[in-house]
Protein backbone atom coordinates (compact mmCIF):
# COMPACT_ATOMS: atom_id res chain seq x y z
CA UNK A 1 0.00 0.00 0.00
CA UNK A 2 1.13 3.44 -0.56
CA UNK A 3 1.62 5.86 2.26
CA UNK A 4 1.44 9.64 0.64
CA UNK A 5 2.75 12.34 2.98
CA UNK A 6 2.24 15.68 1.82
CA UNK A 7 4.41 18.75 3.08
CA UNK A 8 1.67 22.15 3.52
CA UNK A 9 2.20 25.19 2.25
CA UNK A 10 0.62 27.92 4.20
CA UNK A 11 1.33 31.43 5.04
CA UNK A 12 1.10 31.09 8.92
CA UNK A 13 -2.65 31.10 8.63
CA UNK A 14 -3.92 29.79 6.31
CA UNK A 15 -3.73 26.37 3.95
CA UNK A 16 -2.69 27.07 0.06
CA UNK A 17 -4.83 25.89 -2.02
CA UNK A 18 -1.57 24.39 -3.78
CA UNK A 19 -1.72 21.98 -1.17
CA UNK A 20 -5.42 21.13 -1.75
CA UNK A 21 -4.69 20.54 -5.07
CA UNK A 22 -1.64 18.14 -4.11
CA UNK A 23 -4.06 15.83 -2.34
CA UNK A 24 -6.20 15.52 -5.81
CA UNK A 25 -3.10 14.18 -6.91
CA UNK A 26 -2.11 11.87 -4.64
CA UNK A 27 -5.74 10.86 -4.13
CA UNK A 28 -5.41 9.20 -7.49
CA UNK A 29 -2.43 7.07 -6.65
CA UNK A 30 -4.70 3.60 -6.30
CA UNK A 31 -5.24 2.39 -2.44
CA UNK A 32 -3.00 5.05 -0.89
CA UNK A 33 -3.56 6.65 2.17
CA UNK A 34 -2.94 10.23 2.58
CA UNK A 35 -1.41 12.19 5.54
CA UNK A 36 -0.69 15.97 5.55
CA UNK A 37 2.23 17.74 7.39
CA UNK A 38 1.95 21.04 9.01
CA UNK A 39 5.21 22.45 10.07
CA UNK A 40 4.50 25.71 11.90
CA UNK A 41 4.77 27.81 14.62
CA UNK A 42 0.74 27.65 15.33
CA UNK A 43 -0.25 24.88 13.03
CA UNK A 44 -3.69 24.76 14.91
CA UNK A 45 -6.21 26.57 12.31
CA UNK A 46 -4.32 25.41 9.02
CA UNK A 47 -4.51 21.68 10.31
CA UNK A 48 -7.59 22.33 10.98
CA UNK A 49 -8.35 23.40 7.69
CA UNK A 50 -6.06 20.29 6.14
CA UNK A 51 -8.39 17.90 7.49
CA UNK A 52 -11.43 18.58 6.45
CA UNK A 53 -9.93 18.29 2.82
CA UNK A 54 -11.77 15.07 1.20
CA UNK A 55 -9.34 12.53 0.72
CA UNK A 56 -6.95 13.34 3.83
CA UNK A 57 -6.73 10.61 6.35
CA UNK A 58 -4.44 12.10 8.97
CA UNK A 59 -3.01 15.28 9.36
CA UNK A 60 0.34 15.72 11.61
CA UNK A 61 1.30 18.73 13.01
CA UNK A 62 5.05 19.90 13.99
CA UNK A 63 4.60 23.07 16.05
CA UNK A 64 8.47 24.87 16.52
CA UNK A 65 8.91 28.52 16.43
CA UNK A 66 11.61 28.27 13.86
CA UNK A 67 8.35 27.00 11.60
CA UNK A 68 7.32 30.63 11.73
CA UNK A 69 9.52 30.77 8.23
CA UNK A 70 10.01 27.98 5.94
CA UNK A 71 13.59 27.36 4.98
CA UNK A 72 14.35 24.76 2.80
CA UNK A 73 17.56 23.89 4.73
CA UNK A 74 15.37 23.79 8.19
CA UNK A 75 12.46 22.01 6.79
CA UNK A 76 14.38 19.34 4.90
CA UNK A 77 15.78 17.27 7.44
CA UNK A 78 12.39 17.44 9.46
CA UNK A 79 11.03 16.02 6.52
CA UNK A 80 13.62 13.26 6.06
CA UNK A 81 13.03 12.28 9.79
CA UNK A 82 9.34 11.54 9.23
CA UNK A 83 9.51 9.95 5.57
CA UNK A 84 10.69 6.95 6.65
CA UNK A 85 7.13 5.22 7.01
CA UNK A 86 6.31 6.82 3.63
CA UNK A 87 6.19 5.88 0.21
CA UNK A 88 5.38 8.92 -1.39
CA UNK A 89 6.86 12.38 -0.67
CA UNK A 90 4.73 15.04 -1.99
CA UNK A 91 4.60 19.01 -2.69
CA UNK A 92 3.41 21.52 -4.97
CA UNK A 93 5.27 22.99 -7.57
CA UNK A 94 5.13 26.20 -5.99
CA UNK A 95 8.09 28.10 -4.94
CA UNK A 96 7.86 26.53 -1.57
CA UNK A 97 8.00 23.16 -2.98
CA UNK A 98 10.38 23.81 -5.64
CA UNK A 99 12.80 24.68 -3.05
CA UNK A 100 12.05 22.21 -0.72
CA UNK A 101 11.58 18.81 -2.20
CA UNK A 102 14.85 18.17 -4.15
CA UNK A 103 16.78 18.87 -0.80
CA UNK A 104 14.73 16.46 0.42
CA UNK A 105 15.07 14.09 -2.32
CA UNK A 106 18.93 14.72 -2.36
CA UNK A 107 18.82 13.91 1.19
CA UNK A 108 16.94 10.70 1.07
CA UNK A 109 19.27 9.86 -1.74
CA UNK A 110 16.63 9.61 -4.34
CA UNK A 111 15.55 11.64 -7.64
CA UNK A 112 12.86 13.79 -7.56
CA UNK A 113 10.02 14.00 -10.11
CA UNK A 114 9.04 17.58 -10.72
CA UNK A 115 5.71 19.14 -12.16
CA UNK A 116 3.96 15.73 -11.97
CA UNK A 117 1.28 16.49 -14.04
CA UNK A 118 -0.97 12.75 -14.11
CA UNK A 119 -0.60 9.65 -12.36
CA UNK A 120 -0.22 6.40 -14.01
CA UNK A 121 0.61 4.35 -11.41
CA UNK A 122 1.73 4.63 -8.12
CA UNK A 123 5.00 4.19 -9.67
CA UNK A 124 4.21 6.07 -13.04
CA UNK A 125 3.86 9.55 -13.31
CA UNK A 126 3.56 12.08 -16.68
CA UNK A 127 5.55 15.65 -16.33
CA UNK A 128 6.20 18.33 -18.95
CA UNK A 129 9.49 19.18 -20.58
CA UNK A 130 10.76 21.89 -23.23
CA UNK A 131 8.31 24.40 -21.67
CA UNK A 132 5.68 22.21 -21.94
CA UNK A 133 6.50 20.98 -25.53
CA UNK A 134 7.10 17.71 -24.80
CA UNK A 135 5.08 15.07 -22.33
CA UNK A 136 7.31 12.32 -20.43
CA UNK A 137 6.06 9.36 -18.68
CA UNK A 138 8.67 8.55 -15.66
CA UNK A 139 9.12 5.62 -13.98
CA UNK A 140 10.55 5.22 -10.27
CA UNK A 141 12.67 2.03 -9.81
CA UNK A 142 11.09 -0.81 -7.41
CA UNK A 143 11.67 0.14 -3.44
CA UNK A 144 12.58 3.70 -4.12
CA UNK A 145 10.55 6.73 -2.59
CA UNK A 146 8.64 8.48 -4.80
CA UNK A 147 9.47 12.17 -4.20
CA UNK A 148 7.34 14.82 -6.50
CA UNK A 149 6.73 17.95 -6.86
CA UNK A 150 2.77 18.26 -8.15
CA UNK A 151 1.94 20.71 -11.37
CA UNK A 152 -0.95 22.40 -9.60
CA UNK A 153 -3.02 23.66 -12.67
CA UNK A 154 -2.98 19.91 -13.70
CA UNK A 155 -5.61 19.10 -10.51
CA UNK A 156 -8.71 20.39 -8.99
CA UNK A 157 -8.39 21.70 -5.44
CA UNK A 158 -9.77 19.03 -3.14
CA UNK A 159 -13.16 19.53 -1.76
CA UNK A 160 -13.86 20.37 2.07
CA UNK A 161 -16.29 17.19 3.40
CA UNK A 162 -13.63 15.43 5.20
CA UNK A 163 -12.54 14.61 9.04
CA UNK A 164 -9.16 13.63 9.40
CA UNK A 165 -7.44 12.87 12.73
CA UNK A 166 -5.31 15.72 13.51
CA UNK A 167 -2.07 14.48 16.03
CA UNK A 168 0.97 16.63 17.10
CA UNK A 169 4.56 14.97 16.25
CA UNK A 170 7.95 15.89 16.91
CA UNK A 171 10.73 16.20 15.01
CA UNK A 172 13.96 17.08 16.61
CA UNK A 173 16.54 16.56 13.66
CA UNK A 174 19.06 18.83 14.54
CA UNK A 175 18.22 22.29 12.24
CA UNK A 176 21.34 24.45 11.02
CA UNK A 177 21.74 27.71 11.77
CA UNK A 178 23.78 28.59 8.39
CA UNK A 179 20.35 30.25 6.57
CA UNK A 180 18.54 32.95 8.13
CA UNK A 181 15.14 34.21 7.18
CA UNK A 182 15.19 37.89 6.96
CA UNK A 183 12.17 39.69 5.91
CA UNK A 184 9.19 38.58 3.01
CA UNK A 185 8.12 42.23 1.14
CA UNK A 186 4.66 40.99 -0.26
CA UNK A 187 2.73 43.56 -2.04
CA UNK A 188 -0.58 43.39 0.29
CA UNK A 189 -3.75 42.59 -2.19
CA UNK A 190 -7.24 42.33 -1.59
CA UNK A 191 -6.82 40.97 -5.23
CA UNK A 192 -8.12 37.18 -6.42
CA UNK A 193 -4.83 35.41 -6.01
CA UNK A 194 -3.21 34.45 -9.55
CA UNK A 195 -2.66 30.95 -8.72
CA UNK A 196 -6.18 29.90 -7.80
CA UNK A 197 -8.70 32.52 -9.49
CA UNK A 198 -11.16 31.24 -12.25
CA UNK A 199 -10.49 34.41 -14.11
CA UNK A 200 -7.00 35.83 -15.25
CA UNK A 201 -5.98 39.22 -16.83
CA UNK A 202 -2.71 40.12 -18.11
CA UNK A 203 -0.31 42.91 -19.92
CA UNK A 204 2.73 42.37 -21.85
CA UNK A 205 5.33 44.71 -22.97
CA UNK A 206 2.84 46.47 -25.11
CA UNK A 207 1.09 48.41 -22.31
CA UNK A 208 4.42 50.51 -22.64
CA UNK A 209 4.58 51.78 -18.97
CA UNK A 210 3.64 51.77 -15.39
CA UNK A 211 0.44 54.02 -15.49
CA UNK A 212 -0.81 52.32 -18.43
CA UNK A 213 -0.32 48.88 -16.53
CA UNK A 214 -3.63 50.10 -14.94
CA UNK A 215 -5.61 49.51 -17.89
CA UNK A 216 -4.89 45.92 -16.82
CA UNK A 217 -6.36 46.43 -12.72
CA UNK A 218 -9.09 47.96 -14.00
CA UNK A 219 -10.29 45.28 -16.26
CA UNK A 220 -9.22 42.81 -13.53
CA UNK A 221 -12.00 44.74 -11.32
CA UNK A 222 -14.14 44.56 -14.11
CA UNK A 223 -14.06 41.00 -13.87
CA UNK A 224 -12.93 40.00 -10.54
CA UNK A 225 -10.08 38.66 -12.04
CA UNK A 226 -6.20 38.20 -11.04
CA UNK A 227 -3.67 39.82 -12.65
CA UNK A 228 -0.78 38.62 -14.67
CA UNK A 229 1.91 39.84 -16.57
CA UNK A 230 4.50 38.53 -19.60
CA UNK A 231 8.10 38.45 -18.50
CA UNK A 232 8.79 41.27 -20.89
CA UNK A 233 6.37 43.59 -18.79
CA UNK A 234 7.62 42.76 -15.14
CA UNK A 235 11.35 43.25 -16.64
CA UNK A 236 10.48 46.57 -17.49
CA UNK A 237 9.17 47.61 -14.02
CA UNK A 238 5.10 47.54 -15.32
CA UNK A 239 4.07 45.24 -12.52
CA UNK A 240 5.86 43.27 -9.42
CA UNK A 241 7.65 39.44 -10.02
CA UNK A 242 5.35 36.91 -8.82
CA UNK A 243 2.77 38.28 -11.44
CA UNK A 244 4.77 36.87 -13.93
CA UNK A 245 2.82 34.03 -15.64
CA UNK A 246 4.89 31.40 -17.69
CA UNK A 247 7.39 28.55 -17.77
CA UNK A 248 9.80 30.32 -15.05
CA UNK A 249 6.80 32.24 -13.59
CA UNK A 250 3.41 30.69 -12.64
CA UNK A 251 1.82 28.11 -14.25
CA UNK A 252 -2.00 28.81 -14.12
CA UNK A 253 -5.16 27.31 -15.13
CA UNK A 254 -8.03 29.48 -14.95
CA UNK A 255 -11.87 29.54 -16.72
CA UNK A 256 -10.62 32.58 -18.50
CA UNK A 257 -7.88 33.96 -19.33
CA UNK A 258 -7.12 37.16 -20.97
CA UNK A 259 -3.97 38.10 -22.49
CA UNK A 260 -3.40 42.17 -23.61
CA UNK A 261 -0.40 43.45 -25.71
CA UNK A 262 1.35 39.86 -24.86
CA UNK A 263 3.01 37.93 -27.95
CA UNK A 264 2.52 34.67 -26.73
CA UNK A 265 6.29 33.23 -26.91
CA UNK A 266 6.20 29.40 -25.87
CA UNK A 267 7.83 30.26 -22.45
CA UNK A 268 4.65 32.64 -21.77
CA UNK A 269 1.95 29.73 -23.19
CA UNK A 270 3.08 27.11 -21.18
CA UNK A 271 2.08 28.77 -18.51
CA UNK A 272 -1.44 28.92 -19.84
CA UNK A 273 -2.06 26.06 -21.49
CA UNK A 274 -4.82 24.51 -19.28
CA UNK A 275 -7.03 27.92 -18.92
CA UNK A 276 -10.20 26.94 -20.37
CA UNK A 277 -10.51 29.85 -22.59
CA UNK A 278 -8.16 32.05 -23.55
CA UNK A 279 -8.98 36.04 -24.78
CA UNK A 280 -6.25 37.58 -26.70
CA UNK A 281 -5.97 41.12 -27.61
CA UNK A 282 -3.13 42.03 -29.92
CA UNK A 283 -2.45 44.19 -32.93
CA UNK A 284 -0.49 42.11 -34.74
CA UNK A 285 -3.04 39.22 -36.61
CA UNK A 286 0.40 37.44 -36.65
CA UNK A 287 0.76 36.92 -33.36
CA UNK A 288 1.55 34.05 -31.90
CA UNK A 289 -0.93 34.05 -29.25
CA UNK A 290 -3.61 33.86 -31.32
CA UNK A 291 -2.86 30.20 -32.20
CA UNK A 292 -4.42 29.30 -28.53
CA UNK A 293 -7.18 31.86 -28.18
CA UNK A 294 -10.68 30.32 -28.37
CA UNK A 295 -11.29 34.26 -29.17
CA UNK A 296 -8.69 36.53 -30.41
CA UNK A 297 -9.66 40.52 -30.97
CA UNK A 298 -6.84 42.22 -33.49
CA UNK A 299 -6.96 46.19 -32.45
CA UNK A 300 -4.92 48.32 -30.58
CA UNK A 301 -5.76 47.27 -27.11
CA UNK A 302 -5.41 50.97 -26.01
CA UNK A 303 -8.95 51.51 -27.53
CA UNK A 304 -10.16 48.14 -26.81
CA UNK A 305 -9.81 48.21 -23.02
CA UNK A 306 -11.85 51.23 -22.91
CA UNK A 307 -14.90 49.85 -25.05
CA UNK A 308 -14.87 46.17 -23.82
CA UNK A 309 -14.89 47.74 -20.01
CA UNK A 310 -17.49 49.93 -21.22
CA UNK A 311 -19.49 47.33 -22.71
CA UNK A 312 -18.92 44.85 -19.67
CA UNK A 313 -21.55 47.55 -17.80
CA UNK B 1 36.23 34.84 -1.17
CA UNK B 2 38.09 32.90 -3.77
CA UNK B 3 36.56 30.66 -5.86
CA UNK B 4 33.52 30.54 -7.50
CA UNK B 5 32.04 28.04 -9.52
CA UNK B 6 29.36 28.24 -11.94
CA UNK B 7 27.07 25.45 -13.38
CA UNK B 8 26.89 25.30 -17.66
CA UNK B 9 24.49 23.32 -18.99
CA UNK B 10 24.31 22.54 -23.06
CA UNK B 11 20.74 22.52 -23.97
CA UNK B 12 18.47 23.44 -26.79
CA UNK B 13 18.22 26.84 -27.75
CA UNK B 14 15.46 28.65 -26.26
CA UNK B 15 14.13 30.10 -29.64
CA UNK B 16 13.91 26.62 -30.66
CA UNK B 17 10.89 24.58 -30.40
CA UNK B 18 11.36 21.30 -29.83
CA UNK B 19 9.88 18.18 -31.76
CA UNK B 20 8.71 14.76 -30.35
CA UNK B 21 9.79 11.67 -32.19
CA UNK B 22 6.70 9.81 -33.88
CA UNK B 23 8.21 6.88 -31.72
CA UNK B 24 7.74 8.46 -28.89
CA UNK B 25 11.52 7.72 -27.50
CA UNK B 26 12.09 11.30 -27.09
CA UNK B 27 12.52 14.52 -28.90
CA UNK B 28 14.39 15.27 -31.94
CA UNK B 29 17.39 16.71 -31.21
CA UNK B 30 19.89 16.07 -34.32
CA UNK B 31 20.82 19.49 -35.84
CA UNK B 32 19.31 21.29 -33.50
CA UNK B 33 20.87 24.27 -31.85
CA UNK B 34 22.59 24.44 -28.75
CA UNK B 35 23.53 26.95 -26.26
CA UNK B 36 23.93 27.29 -22.91
CA UNK B 37 21.41 27.18 -20.55
CA UNK B 38 19.88 31.05 -20.04
CA UNK B 39 19.52 30.73 -16.50
CA UNK B 40 23.73 29.98 -16.45
CA UNK B 41 24.35 32.88 -18.30
CA UNK B 42 22.81 34.89 -15.79
CA UNK B 43 24.83 32.67 -13.24
CA UNK B 44 28.01 33.23 -14.43
CA UNK B 45 27.47 37.20 -15.30
CA UNK B 46 27.18 37.21 -11.88
CA UNK B 47 30.00 35.73 -10.71
CA UNK B 48 31.90 37.75 -12.96
CA UNK B 49 30.65 40.66 -11.46
CA UNK B 50 31.87 39.55 -8.22
CA UNK B 51 34.79 39.11 -9.44
CA UNK B 52 34.89 42.51 -11.15
CA UNK B 53 34.11 43.92 -7.35
CA UNK B 54 37.17 42.32 -6.25
CA UNK B 55 35.15 39.83 -4.00
CA UNK B 56 36.48 36.73 -5.93
CA UNK B 57 39.75 35.26 -7.34
CA UNK B 58 38.75 33.03 -10.10
CA UNK B 59 35.72 31.52 -11.78
CA UNK B 60 35.66 28.17 -12.75
CA UNK B 61 32.78 27.11 -15.62
CA UNK B 62 31.71 23.67 -15.03
CA UNK B 63 29.85 21.01 -17.10
CA UNK B 64 28.20 17.30 -17.09
CA UNK B 65 27.42 16.59 -20.40
CA UNK B 66 28.66 15.27 -24.03
CA UNK B 67 32.36 15.95 -25.64
CA UNK B 68 30.43 18.66 -27.73
CA UNK B 69 29.70 20.76 -24.07
CA UNK B 70 33.15 21.79 -24.75
CA UNK B 71 31.46 24.43 -27.19
CA UNK B 72 29.02 26.06 -24.18
CA UNK B 73 32.41 26.37 -22.08
CA UNK B 74 34.02 27.94 -24.44
CA UNK B 75 31.45 30.75 -24.78
CA UNK B 76 31.97 30.84 -20.61
CA UNK B 77 35.51 31.27 -21.02
CA UNK B 78 34.77 34.08 -23.43
CA UNK B 79 32.20 35.72 -21.16
CA UNK B 80 35.15 35.73 -18.67
CA UNK B 81 35.18 32.57 -16.58
CA UNK B 82 38.96 31.70 -15.71
CA UNK B 83 38.86 28.16 -16.28
CA UNK B 84 36.43 24.89 -17.39
CA UNK B 85 35.78 21.80 -16.16
CA UNK B 86 33.76 18.83 -18.58
CA UNK B 87 32.94 15.98 -17.01
CA UNK B 88 31.92 13.74 -19.99
CA UNK B 89 29.14 11.82 -20.18
CA UNK B 90 26.90 10.30 -23.21
CA UNK B 91 24.07 9.47 -21.27
CA UNK B 92 21.26 11.49 -20.23
CA UNK B 93 21.29 12.41 -16.51
CA UNK B 94 19.21 13.10 -14.16
CA UNK B 95 19.77 16.41 -11.72
CA UNK B 96 20.38 14.29 -8.96
CA UNK B 97 23.35 12.58 -10.73
CA UNK B 98 24.82 16.23 -11.71
CA UNK B 99 24.77 17.44 -8.34
CA UNK B 100 27.03 14.39 -7.52
CA UNK B 101 29.64 15.54 -10.14
CA UNK B 102 29.43 19.41 -9.04
CA UNK B 103 29.77 17.89 -5.10
CA UNK B 104 33.34 15.95 -6.24
CA UNK B 105 34.67 19.25 -8.28
CA UNK B 106 33.47 21.01 -5.28
CA UNK B 107 35.42 18.66 -3.24
CA UNK B 108 38.98 19.36 -4.83
CA UNK B 109 38.17 22.75 -5.54
CA UNK B 110 36.90 24.11 -2.44
CA UNK B 111 34.47 27.02 -3.63
CA UNK B 112 33.17 29.73 -1.53
CA UNK B 113 30.17 29.95 -3.87
CA UNK B 114 28.48 27.77 -6.06
CA UNK B 115 25.99 29.97 -8.79
CA UNK B 116 23.67 27.57 -10.76
CA UNK B 117 20.84 28.68 -12.85
CA UNK B 118 16.96 28.13 -11.40
CA UNK B 119 16.02 25.69 -14.05
CA UNK B 120 17.56 24.27 -16.98
CA UNK B 121 15.03 24.79 -19.70
CA UNK B 122 15.07 21.33 -21.43
CA UNK B 123 14.34 19.20 -18.29
CA UNK B 124 12.75 22.22 -16.90
CA UNK B 125 13.67 20.40 -13.06
CA UNK B 126 14.86 23.30 -10.88
CA UNK B 127 16.57 20.39 -8.81
CA UNK B 128 20.62 21.14 -8.95
CA UNK B 129 21.14 23.66 -6.70
CA UNK B 130 19.10 22.86 -3.97
CA UNK B 131 20.03 18.79 -4.54
CA UNK B 132 23.42 20.20 -4.61
CA UNK B 133 23.07 22.05 -1.72
CA UNK B 134 21.79 19.49 0.90
CA UNK B 135 24.40 16.82 -0.63
CA UNK B 136 27.27 19.21 0.59
CA UNK B 137 25.59 20.26 3.79
CA UNK B 138 25.48 23.79 2.99
CA UNK B 139 22.96 26.84 2.56
CA UNK B 140 20.88 26.85 -0.27
CA UNK B 141 19.27 30.18 -2.07
CA UNK B 142 17.18 29.31 -5.19
CA UNK B 143 15.25 31.97 -6.96
CA UNK B 144 17.93 34.65 -6.34
CA UNK B 145 17.48 38.11 -8.18
CA UNK B 146 19.30 40.12 -5.94
CA UNK B 147 22.71 39.02 -4.38
CA UNK B 148 24.64 40.91 -2.29
CA UNK B 149 28.34 39.74 -0.27
CA UNK B 150 29.88 40.79 2.97
CA UNK B 151 32.50 38.70 4.46
CA UNK B 152 31.66 35.40 4.88
CA UNK B 153 27.77 36.46 4.42
CA UNK B 154 25.69 36.80 1.81
CA UNK B 155 22.36 38.32 1.16
CA UNK B 156 19.71 37.11 -1.05
CA UNK B 157 16.48 38.75 -2.26
CA UNK B 158 14.48 35.77 -3.94
CA UNK B 159 11.44 35.80 -6.20
CA UNK B 160 8.99 33.63 -4.66
CA UNK B 161 4.96 33.55 -5.10
CA UNK B 162 4.14 35.98 -2.43
CA UNK B 163 6.90 38.53 -3.67
CA UNK B 164 10.30 39.19 -2.60
CA UNK B 165 11.79 37.31 0.02
CA UNK B 166 15.00 37.99 1.90
CA UNK B 167 17.67 35.67 3.29
CA UNK B 168 20.91 35.76 4.54
CA UNK B 169 23.04 32.59 4.43
CA UNK B 170 27.09 31.81 5.53
CA UNK B 171 29.40 30.78 2.92
CA UNK B 172 29.58 28.82 0.74
CA UNK B 173 26.49 27.99 -0.18
CA UNK B 174 24.72 27.23 -3.14
CA UNK B 175 22.66 30.07 -5.29
CA UNK B 176 20.15 29.46 -8.09
CA UNK B 177 19.66 32.62 -10.71
CA UNK B 178 16.48 33.71 -11.71
CA UNK B 179 15.57 35.73 -14.55
CA UNK B 180 16.21 39.26 -12.94
CA UNK B 181 18.93 39.09 -11.09
CA UNK B 182 21.08 40.75 -13.86
CA UNK B 183 21.36 41.14 -17.98
CA UNK B 184 24.10 38.39 -19.12
CA UNK B 185 26.49 40.47 -21.52
CA UNK B 186 27.52 39.86 -24.88
CA UNK B 187 30.26 38.14 -26.00
CA UNK B 188 32.90 40.24 -27.95
CA UNK B 189 35.25 38.92 -30.64
CA UNK B 190 38.73 38.90 -29.44
CA UNK B 191 37.17 37.27 -26.01
CA UNK B 192 36.21 34.41 -28.02
CA UNK B 193 40.11 34.18 -29.63
CA UNK B 194 41.18 34.50 -26.12
CA UNK B 195 39.03 31.78 -24.59
CA UNK B 196 40.81 29.14 -27.03
CA UNK B 197 43.87 29.45 -24.78
CA UNK B 198 42.40 29.36 -21.51
CA UNK B 199 42.24 25.79 -19.82
CA UNK B 200 39.60 23.23 -20.30
CA UNK B 201 40.14 20.40 -18.11
CA UNK B 202 37.81 16.88 -19.47
CA UNK B 203 37.07 14.63 -16.70
CA UNK B 204 34.27 11.85 -16.57
CA UNK B 205 31.99 10.69 -13.98
CA UNK B 206 33.74 7.46 -13.50
CA UNK B 207 37.22 9.22 -12.48
CA UNK B 208 35.15 11.22 -10.46
CA UNK B 209 33.56 8.15 -8.61
CA UNK B 210 29.82 9.17 -9.64
CA UNK B 211 27.71 6.32 -10.81
CA UNK B 212 24.72 7.71 -13.15
CA UNK B 213 21.75 7.17 -10.64
CA UNK B 214 19.02 5.29 -12.26
CA UNK B 215 16.07 5.79 -9.94
CA UNK B 216 14.17 7.32 -12.37
CA UNK B 217 13.57 6.58 -16.08
CA UNK B 218 11.85 8.08 -18.85
CA UNK B 219 9.60 5.37 -20.48
CA UNK B 220 8.18 7.15 -23.24
CA UNK B 221 7.76 11.06 -24.69
CA UNK B 222 4.66 12.39 -26.45
CA UNK B 223 3.69 15.69 -27.90
CA UNK B 224 1.26 18.06 -25.68
CA UNK B 225 -2.31 17.97 -26.70
CA UNK B 226 -3.29 20.80 -28.45
CA UNK B 227 -6.09 23.42 -28.38
CA UNK B 228 -8.18 23.28 -30.40
CA UNK B 229 -8.37 26.21 -32.53
CA UNK B 230 -10.10 28.99 -31.72
CA UNK B 231 -12.07 31.98 -33.51
CA UNK B 232 -11.26 35.82 -34.72
CA UNK B 233 -14.37 38.47 -33.41
CA UNK B 234 -14.46 41.37 -35.45
CA UNK B 235 -15.09 43.83 -32.53
CA UNK B 236 -15.80 44.11 -28.37
CA UNK B 237 -19.50 43.29 -28.56
CA UNK B 238 -18.68 40.31 -30.30
CA UNK B 239 -16.22 39.10 -28.27
CA UNK B 240 -18.80 40.33 -25.15
CA UNK B 241 -21.01 38.11 -26.85
CA UNK B 242 -19.01 35.09 -26.94
CA UNK B 243 -17.65 35.44 -23.70
CA UNK B 244 -21.74 35.66 -22.23
CA UNK B 245 -22.54 32.64 -24.40
CA UNK B 246 -19.79 30.81 -22.49
CA UNK B 247 -21.14 31.85 -19.15
CA UNK B 248 -17.36 33.69 -18.39
CA UNK B 249 -18.94 37.04 -17.70
CA UNK B 250 -22.59 38.16 -17.24
C1 LIG C 1 14.79 31.34 -20.03
C2 LIG C 1 13.59 32.16 -20.38
C3 LIG C 1 12.49 32.11 -19.57
C4 LIG C 1 11.37 32.88 -19.85
N1 LIG C 1 10.29 32.79 -19.03
C5 LIG C 1 9.18 33.52 -19.33
C6 LIG C 1 8.01 33.44 -18.51
O1 LIG C 1 7.95 32.72 -17.51
N2 LIG C 1 6.94 34.20 -18.86
C7 LIG C 1 6.94 35.03 -19.95
O2 LIG C 1 5.93 35.69 -20.21
N3 LIG C 1 8.03 35.11 -20.73
C8 LIG C 1 9.15 34.40 -20.43
N4 LIG C 1 10.26 34.53 -21.22
C9 LIG C 1 10.27 35.61 -22.24
C10 LIG C 1 9.56 35.26 -23.55
O3 LIG C 1 10.46 34.58 -24.40
C11 LIG C 1 9.10 36.57 -24.24
O4 LIG C 1 10.21 37.40 -24.45
C12 LIG C 1 8.06 37.35 -23.44
O5 LIG C 1 7.01 36.51 -23.04
C13 LIG C 1 7.53 38.50 -24.27
O6 LIG C 1 6.64 39.29 -23.53
P1 LIG C 1 5.49 40.11 -24.27
O7 LIG C 1 4.62 39.19 -25.03
O8 LIG C 1 4.84 41.00 -23.27
O9 LIG C 1 6.32 41.08 -25.23
P2 LIG C 1 6.49 41.06 -26.80
O10 LIG C 1 6.93 39.75 -27.29
O11 LIG C 1 7.30 42.25 -27.14
O12 LIG C 1 5.02 41.26 -27.35
C14 LIG C 1 4.28 42.43 -27.26
C15 LIG C 1 3.02 42.22 -28.07
O13 LIG C 1 2.17 43.35 -27.94
C16 LIG C 1 1.58 43.64 -29.19
N5 LIG C 1 1.23 45.06 -29.17
C17 LIG C 1 2.07 46.14 -29.21
N6 LIG C 1 1.38 47.29 -29.10
C18 LIG C 1 0.07 46.94 -29.00
C19 LIG C 1 -1.13 47.68 -28.86
N7 LIG C 1 -1.14 49.01 -28.78
N8 LIG C 1 -2.29 47.00 -28.77
C20 LIG C 1 -2.31 45.64 -28.85
N9 LIG C 1 -1.21 44.90 -28.97
C21 LIG C 1 -0.04 45.54 -29.06
C22 LIG C 1 2.62 43.28 -30.21
O14 LIG C 1 1.98 42.96 -31.45
C23 LIG C 1 3.27 42.05 -29.57
O15 LIG C 1 2.67 40.85 -29.99
C24 LIG C 1 11.38 33.75 -20.96
C25 LIG C 1 12.49 33.80 -21.79
C26 LIG C 1 13.60 33.02 -21.51
C27 LIG C 1 14.78 33.08 -22.40
N1 LIG D 1 24.64 18.71 -16.77
C1 LIG D 1 24.84 19.87 -16.15
N2 LIG D 1 26.00 20.55 -16.31
C2 LIG D 1 26.22 21.73 -15.69
N3 LIG D 1 25.31 22.33 -14.91
C3 LIG D 1 24.15 21.70 -14.71
C4 LIG D 1 23.84 20.46 -15.31
N4 LIG D 1 22.60 20.10 -14.93
C5 LIG D 1 22.14 21.09 -14.15
N5 LIG D 1 23.06 22.06 -14.00
C6 LIG D 1 22.94 23.32 -13.26
O1 LIG D 1 21.78 23.27 -12.46
C7 LIG D 1 20.80 24.21 -12.91
C8 LIG D 1 19.41 23.65 -12.73
O2 LIG D 1 19.24 22.53 -13.55
P1 LIG D 1 17.98 21.54 -13.41
O3 LIG D 1 17.95 21.07 -12.02
O4 LIG D 1 18.25 20.46 -14.41
O5 LIG D 1 16.76 22.35 -13.77
C9 LIG D 1 21.21 24.56 -14.32
O6 LIG D 1 20.77 25.86 -14.66
C10 LIG D 1 22.72 24.45 -14.25
O7 LIG D 1 23.30 25.62 -13.71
Amino acid sequence: MSKILIIAEHDGKKLSPASARCVTCAAQIAGGEITLAVFAADPGPIAQQAARLTGVAQVITITDARHAQSLAAVLAPQVVQLAASYTHIFGASTTFGKDLMPRVAALLGVPQISDAMSVESPTRFKRPIYAGNAIITVEVAANRKVVATVRTASFEAALDGGAATISAVSADAPAPTHTRYVSLSAAASDRPDLQSAPRVVSGGRALASKENFQLIYSLADKLNAAVGASRAAVDAGYASNELQVGQTGKIIAPELYVAVGISGAIQHLTGIKDARTIVAINKDAEAPIFEVADFGLVGDLFQILPALEAALG
Amino acid sequence: MQKIIVGIKRVVDYNVRVRVKPDGSGVALDGVKMSVNPFDEIALEEALRIKERGEATEIIAVSIGPDDAQQQLRTALAMGADRAILVKTDQAIEPLTAAHALLAIIKTEQPDLVIVGKQAIDDDAAQTGPMLAALWGRPQATFCSKLTINGTVATIVREVDAGLETIEVDLPAVISADLRLNEPRYVKLPDIMKAKKKQLDVTDLATLGVSIDDGLKTVHTEAPKARAKGILVKDVAELVDALKKKGLVS
